[in-house]
């Protein structure tokens, strides 16, 4: 019934390992089942992808192990304190890009002389070059959510938890930015859990694709995704196990008749 | 949506330079002559027509009992200056309603972050607190006269009782409206506890703090001279509220005119010099200021 960080001299075999996890809220028609029985493993270096309808539950799910929300039954243990990049860009309006990151560094324990250098270099990571001392609004919406990328990598976590970070972007950005994180990846070895409601960009990113149900949100299939990196949202072999899980998404969906 | 079978990963980059170029638009300082038309000639324009209707009316109401001459008023103005007494009476007041003011912020700010924060404190004086607000500072003169007798803490007492409201007020609703999306941001990235309220709760909570101060100040100063003109005492210096009184009393309308515009003029300088440029550079900071 808790989340916890697996102990510092405890070698672990996986970035966040979810047990049993239910969630369930009190609301006004009484207890409201979100989350039930999930178990999930994440591997150390492990592109996973979360997807399901909305509101079955996958930012909840995200909350948990961020360890922003608790279960009502089951365990959640990570490596470490997990890194989370929003929906929205969940940058601080009062401070530019580079000391977002900055902050980010001195909450970690990095020493005031290297801050600098290391916002930098994150900054560069994800291609943004010069926009150290750009406030928040001077950016564009994909320039933001690539300094809150850049912010949560500067976490140094071992595990990265996206919720939808691209949602509210536009087809060629998004596309852009699917690259970035790709590359990225495969450069830092950090795991990833990714949740989204598009099929095609969880098949274009991840190892393996978690298939979540509805009211409850529970493990509906599994997927893993062979398909060689760099890959892109238009070849042929993403469109087509695309199809085959919209297709099992399409019948979740129809159980529950309008909803 | 074409499809670019071909295009290589590598690209990625070229392809971000263009969209972040389309997606920022440059922005610099508007010409000083937008400026001038924009900012500063409507409030020279307002004093103009006062001061053309006050030459008007002046023959017409033709009582310097009632209503002074411009003339009587300047000369009144003159006359404090070359005394060396008008840098006195204004100091006399701006410093005490400076002193006043900070103390207030001191007292203020500990207060609204408590009341914001501890739910009992809430429960128990939040009402009272936002209630203060409504009443009037004069109201605080004749007790405060009664519990320290006419001097000068008592001046600042009045000025605490109408400032501090507004500030604890004013930064108990900007801790209200602090997004929660920036409180979880902060919690992932391990700012909890007295880290959470120093680089999350307080910067986000600014431009409601802000204006509480801002209208602290207004309330500060109103209540200073509310005290001033009531319990005006020679031994305590000569402030513009006492200026005023003692116009008053020596029923010379032009020195009262006088300490009036003294009165407005001050308060609206330390606004536009302190409070307006403070508030706004918070906002612009922000983007929540849109120019022009
Ligand atoms: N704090 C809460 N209190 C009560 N109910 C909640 C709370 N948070 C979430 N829920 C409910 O849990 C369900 C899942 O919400 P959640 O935000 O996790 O969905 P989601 O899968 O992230 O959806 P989306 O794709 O639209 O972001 C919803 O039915 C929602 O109403
Ligand atoms: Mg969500």
């Amino acid at each position: 019934m808790a989340t916890t960080l697996a102990e510092a001299d405890e070698t672990v075999d996986f970035a966040a390992r979810l047990e049993h996890v239910s969630k369930s809220f009190t609301g006004p028609g009484g207890q409201q089942l979100v989350l039930d029985d999930i178990s999930i493993d994440v591997a150390p270096g492990e592109f996973v992808t979360l997807l399901g309808a909305s509101g079955c539950g996958k930012s909840t799910l995200l909350n948990l192990v961020a360890g922003l929300d608790r279960p009502t039954a089951g365990s959640i243990t990570t490596d470490g304190r997990p890194a989370l990049m929003f929906q929205e860009h969940a940058l601080f309006p009062w401070l530019t890009a580079g000391k977002n990151i900055e902050l980010a560094l001195k909450l970690r324990g990095v020493p005031k002389p290297l801050r600098r250098d290391k916002a930098e270099e994150l900054l560069e990571l994800v291609r943004l070059k010069g926009a150290y001392g750009k406030r928040v609004h001077e950016l564009s919406g994909g320039m933001r959510q690539r300094v809150a990328m850049a912010r949560a990598l500067a976490q140094e976590s071992n595990l990265l938890l996206m919720d939808e970070p691209f949602a509210a972007l536009d087809a060629i950005t998004r596309d852009v930015l699917h690259d970035e994180l790709t590359r990225i990846w495969a450069e830092t070895g950090v795991s990833v859990l990714f949740v989204t409601h598009n099929v095609r960009e969880a098949v274009r990113l991840a190892q393996r694709v978690v298939l979540l149900s509805s009211r409850p949100g529970r493990i509906a299939r599994e997927w893993e995704v062979d398909i060689p990196q760099p890959r892109r949202i238009e070849d042929a072999p993403v469109a087509e196990l695309s199809l085959e899980i919209t297709e099992v998404l399409r019948g979740e969906i129809r159980r529950h008749g309008q909803h | 949506m074409a499809s670019t079978e071909t295009t290589p990963v590598q690209d990625a980059g070229s392809v971000e330079a263009g969209l972040d170029a389309l997606e920022t638009t440059a922005t610099g300082r508007p010409p000083l002559r937008q400026t001038f038309v924009n900012k500063i000639l409507p409030p020279i324009t307002a004093v103009a027509v006062v001061l053309v209707a006050w030459y008007v009316l002046y023959p017409v109401v033709d009582d310097p009992t009632k209503l002074p001459s411009p003339g009587a008023v300047a000369g009144a103005f003159q006359d404090a200056w070359l005394k060396g007494d008008l840098v006195g009476y204004i100091w006399t007041s701006v410093s005490r309603g400076l002193l006043g003011f900070v103390f207030a912020l001191l007292i203020g700010t500990p207060l609204g972050l408590v009341v914001a924060r501890v739910k009992f404190v809430r429960a128990a004086i939040g009402p009272i607190l936002s209630g203060l607000q409504s009443l009037p500072s004069v109201a605080w003169v004749p007790p405060a006269v009664i519990w320290l007798g006419l001097n000068n803490s008592m001046m600042y007492a009045v000025i605490l009782l109408g400032a501090v409201p507004s500030i604890a007020n004013g930064l108990v609703s900007g801790v209200d409206q602090v997004p929660p999306l920036f409180l979880r941001a902060g919690r992932t990235l391990g700012a909890t506890g007295v880290r959470g309220i120093w680089h999350v709760t307080l910067p986000a909570a600014l431009p409601g703090y802000v204006a509480g101060l801002k209208q602290g100040w207004a309330f500060s100063w109103r209540s200073l001279m509310a005290a001033e003109i009531i319990a005006s005492f020679p031994d305590l210096g000569v402030g513009l509220g006492q200026l005023l009184e003692n116009a008053r009393t020596a029923s010379d309308m032009a020195m009262v005119f006088e300490a009036i515009l003294l009165i407005l003029f001050v308060g609206i300088a330390i606004d536009l010099l302190i409070f307006s440029p403070l508030e706004r550079w918070v906002l612009r900071s922000r983007g929540l200021l849109v120019k022009g």
